[in-house]
């Protein structure tokens, strides 16, 4: 293992990250707190607590999920499609390091941001709604395991777009619209039983339900099938991964 | 002589069907300068990315000091500094921050006084906290050297590094290219300039459209292509030439002025000796005899000249 290039990759990442720090931390938070507003406070009032739990506190674990998700995929598809762009790539295409090496210092970069987001969140949502977590270490753990997930997804983007077009397309027309409609502002059980077929279609409503099951210990669907969803998702994520870098796809040409 | 880079058979085609590389096969010498040589789209940076991974390898392979640069690519990496014909950098980056990214890629512990010594050998210490997009172009080309040179490499691959850089820090880059080899470092570079490969390579190879159309040291190369003009300049000016020296091949010129006679430098008998001895007995006087030498560029332009012509 080359540990100092994993080092070197993720310090150099994080870096990044904190030149911006109002671009990186500051904007989930206000356009959290403006969700808050809205749905909480303006339109909360006037919703039927949802198993027992305030509309309030309900949205908090989709909102920290739907950040999560959108941050970890922007985080993870610039920070590899930036060096490609600009070409400093060649550096890591010619140094000794491992697809695996490579992964993990630039989705570890981009999933420890989206973390911190999401703390961050979750730190704002105290302020306002009054919050108990059921299974601290496990929503911990699903956070965890959600930005790792949508952090891979998002390498795989950022490796394969070769615009900015492409980069923006797949997140704005596909992961936004999943991500929304996953449940994050409402229980699936609130809609017509047709949709609520389809949205079992729907990957991230099982990350965004068991990530709810960890604060209120109820959920949409069951916890476990959350777990295998995510575990499913992320080994999927990983396989294409090693494809691209064992054909050099888009990368070595 | 022992082989450092050895190349076999290696053949290189891009996505499309575009054939960069055919068939090529050659050594480079631990410890020796090596200038590649080539016209535009010869397959010059081509044949470095395939040696450093950069690009797939279509067919063929290519050995490191041993190591085969795909399968045990981690063993052929540690061993290359690479110094890219594009400036390729991070904007916001500073220099510092981007030698140490260099140096933890290639599996190296931090060294701040190692790296000290490198950016102050390329002027650029003071510079250190400068994010990169405020240097000029010839700082950047320095900082990519710095970053190639950050984890100590025993080859260094400098494509056109003197591309577009005044003649001060070019032969600044000469003494560097020449101490790197003091120091053990085997060094391939590619230019246009030749003069340049005249002045530091130890062996030229010309590559032309995906091939190596010769790999050569460089002395016996312009001994070998090399010719030699013999200029005498005349006291009077003659009209013509007698059969004499016309039959050993001098030529009149500058309005019977000067006398030309071009030979190879390999042959024994130049035939020198029976000129100068026709001048004197028709009883030409001449104020002025000298020669000169073609350039390693003339011989290139003949010898590119010859595969498309
Ligand atoms: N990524 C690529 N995809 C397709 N074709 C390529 C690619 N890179 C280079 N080529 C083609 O391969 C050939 C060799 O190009 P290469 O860049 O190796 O030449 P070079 O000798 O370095 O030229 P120069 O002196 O201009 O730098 C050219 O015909 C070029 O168009
Ligand atoms: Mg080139």
């Amino acid at each position: 293992m080359n540990y100092y290039a994993i080092r070197a990759i993720y310090t150099f990442e994080m870096a990044r990250t904190l030149r911006t720090p109002l671009q990186s931390f500051a904007s989930p938070v206000i356009s959290t707190i403006l969700y808050f507003i809205v749905f909480g406070s303006a339109i909360g009032h006037r919703m039927i607590p949802v198993d027992g739990v305030s509309y309030g506190a309900f949205i908090v674990p989709g909102l920290i999920m739907l950040t999560v998700m959108t941050q970890s995929i922007a985080n993870a598809s610039f920070g590899i499609y930036f060096p490609k762009f600009l070409g400093t790539i060649y550096e890591h295409l010619s140094a000794p390091i491992s697809p695996i090496e490579m992964v993990t210092g630039y989705v570890g970069a981009a999933a420890t941001k989206s973390v911190v987001v999401g703390l961050i969140i979750l730190g704002v949502s105290f302020l306002f709604v009054p919050l108990e977590i059921a299974h601290p270490a496990l929503m911990m753990g699903l956070l965890m395991a959600t930005a790792f997930c949508f952090s891979l997804l998002g390498f795989i983007l950022g490796l394969w777009a070769r615009n900015f077009e492409q980069l923006n397309f797949v997140p704005t027309l596909i992961i936004t619209p999943l991500v929304f409609l996953g449940g994050s502002f409402y229980s699936i059980d609130m809609l017509p039983p047709i949709w609520r077929d389809v949205s079992m279609l729907n990957p991230a409503m099982y990350l965004i339900s068991g990530f709810r099951w960890a604060f209120f210990g109820s959920s949409d669907v069951s916890i476990q099938l959350s777990v295998v969803v995510i575990g499913f998702f992320i080994a999927v994520f990983l396989g294409i991964i090693w494809w691209i870098f064992a054909t050099g796809y888009r990368l070595r040409n | 002589m022992t082989a450092i880079v050895e190349v076999r058979d290696l053949t290189k085609r891009y996505d499309g069907e575009k054939l960069a590389l055919k068939n090529l096969s050659f050594k480079i010498v631990k410890g020796e300068i090596i200038a590649l040589l080539g016209p535009n789209g010869a397959g010059k940076t081509s044949l470095i990315s395939a040696i450093c991974g950069l690009t797939t390898i279509s067919q063929g392979k290519v050995f490191v000091s041993g190591f085969d640069v795909q399968a045990d690519y981690r063993n052929a990496r540690s061993l290359i500094g690479l110094v890219p014909q594009e400036l390729m950098l991070e904007p916001f980056e500073t220099v510092m921050g981007t030698v140490s990214l260099s140096r933890g890629l290639f599996g190296k512990a931090p060294n701040p006084s190692y790296l000290r010594g490198i950016l102050e050998r390329l002027s650029l210490w003071d510079k250190r906290d400068s994010p990169i997009r405020e240097l000029s172009g010839g700082m950047k080309r320095r900082v990519l050297i710095a970053k190639a040179l950050s984890h100590d490499p025993k080859i260094l691959f400098l494509d056109e590094p003197t591309a577009g850089v005044d003649v001060d820090l070019r032969r600044d880059m000469w003494r560097l290219v020449k101490d790197l080899q003091r120091n053990g470092v085997t060094i391939v570079l590619t230019t246009h300039y030749i003069e340049e490969a005249e002045e530091i390579a130890d062996r030229i190879a010309v590559i032309h459209d995906g091939q190596i159309l010769l790999i050569e040291d460089k002395r016996l190369l312009m001994k070998r292509l090399g010719k030699k003009q013999l200029l005498i300049e005349l006291a009077e000016p003659i009209e013509t030439l007698s059969n004499v020296l016309e039959e050993l091949g001098v030529k009149l010129h500058h309005e019977g002025c000067r006398l030309t006679y071009t030979y190879d430098m390999e042959v024994e008998q130049t035939g020198i000796p029976e000129i100068l001895g026709a001048l004197k007995s028709e009883g030409i006087r001449f104020n002025d005899v000298r020669t000169e030498q073609s350039s390693l560029e003339e011989i290139f332009i003949e010898l590119i000249a010859d595969k498309t012509g």
